[in-house]
């Protein structure tokens, strides 16, 4: 009889560890556990925690069966005692009390140690470039053909008497496509207000429209036509995606633009405007770091600004030396990710024939963090 | 001192949230929540600027009548119209978007269908622009079309039905050199958003502060 009841107790989660929660903010504790040899009939463990030995564990939360992981809210500096609890319907099981254990903030996230050295080496290239460039230093950045055709669409345009449409996106001002666009903007605005050529730009989100206006602004007054800027042509449409697409389009059909440029961080409208765009004739300049709009601009778009064309678009446009620069870093950069994927690979290959396992396991690791 | 105070503020901001990324201990770590919360705060007020805007531009192309005005007039008509249904349901009830009140009525009966037209529009477009993808006048579009057709026939069912090996061509096709492009193209965005958060950071690229 004693064998059946000893048979037919709960097992408690084995192996429980007790830590203050690593690489936070402080004010948590983690709680793991090896699972419970009975886990299969468990309904949940549940965790207890005490402030004080000699008092009564009180309940902290539920974690269901089949995992064990759990992570307690605290107060720093306090002493907690913990125990996990296996709970079946007819049974439970606690584990040996834990403690005493204290929660603390950390100064350093350990598991950034990659990114901190990798962020220092490609700022240190980037500003060395810079440096270079400011120093007169040649450069030579490859031709990109859809920033070579800004020129040339805002020029069709005037020709044509249309004005030109420019979209800066879906996103707000926090998003680094949105700054990008901007600048684009700020090049297209010059030209367009040189030529004379009326400029659109319907805006998603108040913040970037208010930013848009300047920097149209700004350029009229570069080209020395202050009196032809217009601010009720830089003007907010809607936050909402598909309304946006519907008044964006419908401007398309109405004013029938020239040049269309679509510049930012776009969602599913982004074919929707494209080929609304291409159906008028409009020749049509887009950029995007959107991988997954990427295909509709390429199909609908006469020039498409790939990812990271796009954030050098401000730079290549001014010729500036050390805007310039900062793109020659980013291709360096480029170069010794493509030196780490190799060796990545070349480890990764031997690895599977058994040589070099752990050189390769420890490689991958190191970056693995990111 | 109309740009150096701007460029300040970025300096500070972007390095504070650079070293917040690794320095999780207060204040530092909750740096960037606490600016999120703020811009969030911002964002709020500046809606009632578009707004403002978009009446201002409306209001005044209904007073002078210029061409397609109707469309203004059903601009204001809506937003008004949603507003006032809006403060209705608010004062009302507990939620504008509890179910019963007139603002969700409003929303799943009007917004809800314009939205999905719009987006059910794609379809046609998504055909019309692959129509001009696919032409194969080139060796590229060629290999697109080619690829395009393996994948769409090799993710519907009657793909399996053609040929059993037409789902594994499909999922290789999608699986390797489809997502080594795509990775390959993120690397590049992730790279080129470093280098202009840098440019923005050290005051290198001012185009945003005009």
């Amino acid at each position: 009889m004693f064998l059946l009841i000893f048979l037919l107790q709960l097992s408690p989660p084995l192996n429980v560890q007790v830590f203050d929660t690593p690489n936070d903010k402080g004010k948590s504790i983690s709680i793991k556990w090896k699972l419970s040899p009975d886990d299969s009939v468990l309904s949940y463990y549940e965790v207890f925690r005490t402030t004080d030995k000699k008092h009564e564990y009180y309940s902290r939360g539920i974690v269901l069966r089949g995992l064990n992981k759990f992570d307690d809210s605290t107060q720093d500096g306090e002493k907690y005692w913990y125990k996990v609890r296996a709970v079946s319907p007819t049974d439970f099981a606690d584990s040996e009390p834990l403690g005493p254990v204290i929660s603390y903030a950390q100064w350093f996230h350990h598991k950034r140690w990659n990114a901190l050295i990798l962020g220092i080496v490609f700022c240190g290239l980037v500003l060395w470039y810079i440096k270079k460039a400011k120093h007169g230093g040649s450069l030579f950045i490859r031709k990109i053909s859809g920033l070579e055709a800004v020129d040339d669409a805002v020029g069709r345009a005037t020709e044509s008497g249309k004005p030109i449409l420019y979209l800066t996106g879906l996103s707000d001002m926090s998003d680094v496509a949105t700054i990008a666009s901007l600048s684009i903007l700020g090049r297209v605005a010059k030209r367009a207000a040189t030529y004379g050529t009326p400029l659109l730009v319907p805006c998603y989100d108040p913040i970037v429209m208010s930013a848009a206006q300047e920097v149209v602004k700004q350029a009229h007054m570069e080209a020395g036509r202050p009196d032809t800027y217009n601010e009720s042509k830089i003007f907010y449409l809607t936050a909402d995606q598909f309304g946006y697409a519907a008044g964006v389009n419908g401007i398309m059909l109405r004013e029938k633009p020239g040049a269309v440029f679509l510049q930012g961080y776009f969602f599913a409208e982004s074919l929707l405007l494209a080929e609304t765009g291409n159906s008028i004739g409009a020749i049509q300049i887009a950029g995007t770091p959107a991988t997954t709009q990427l295909p509709f601009f390429v199909a609908a778009c006469d020039y498409t600004l790939i990812g990271e064309e796009m954030y050098a678009a401000s730079s290549y446009l001014s010729k500036e030396p050390t805007l310039l620069g900062s793109i020659k870093g980013e291709d360096f950069v480029k170069l010794i990710i493509i030196i780490v994927i190799s060796i990545g690979i070349l480890l990764a290959s031997l690895s599977s024939f058994g040589i070099l396992k752990t050189s390769a396991s420890n490689f991958i690791n190191w970056f693995s963090g990111f | 001192m109309r740009r150096e105070v701007p460029l300040a503020i970025t300096f500070i901001t972007g390095f504070l949230l650079i070293i917040g990324f690794f320095i999780p201990h207060d204040p530092i770590g909750g740096l960037q929540s606490m600016f999120l919360q703020w811009y969030a705060i911002i964002a709020g007020f500046t809606m009632v600027l578009g707004l403002m805007t978009l009446t201002r531009i409306h209001t005044r192309r209904i007073v002078k009548r210029t061409q397609g005005f109707g469309y203004s007039v059903i601009l204001i008509g809506a937003m008004l119209g949603t507003l006032v249904v809006g403060f209705y349901s608010g004062i009302k009830y507990k939620g504008l978007f509890e179910l019963g009140t007139p603002f969700m009525w409003y929303y799943n009966n009007i917004l809800v269908p314009l939205s999905a037209t719009m987006f059910s529009l794609l379809a046609f477009f998504i055909a019309s622009a692959a129509y001009r993808a696919f032409r194969a006048r080139t060796i590229e579009a060629t290999l697109l079309l080619i690829a395009g057709v393996l994948v769409m026939i090799g993710r519907v069912p009657v793909g399996n039905l053609i040929w059993n090996k037409l789902p594994i061509i499909a999922e290789w096709i999608m699986n390797i050199p489809q997502l080594a492009a795509k990775r390959g193209i993120l690397i590049g965005v992730a790279l080129g958003m470093i280098a202009t958060s840098l440019r923005i950071i050290l005051g290198i690229e001012r185009t945003y502060l005009k």
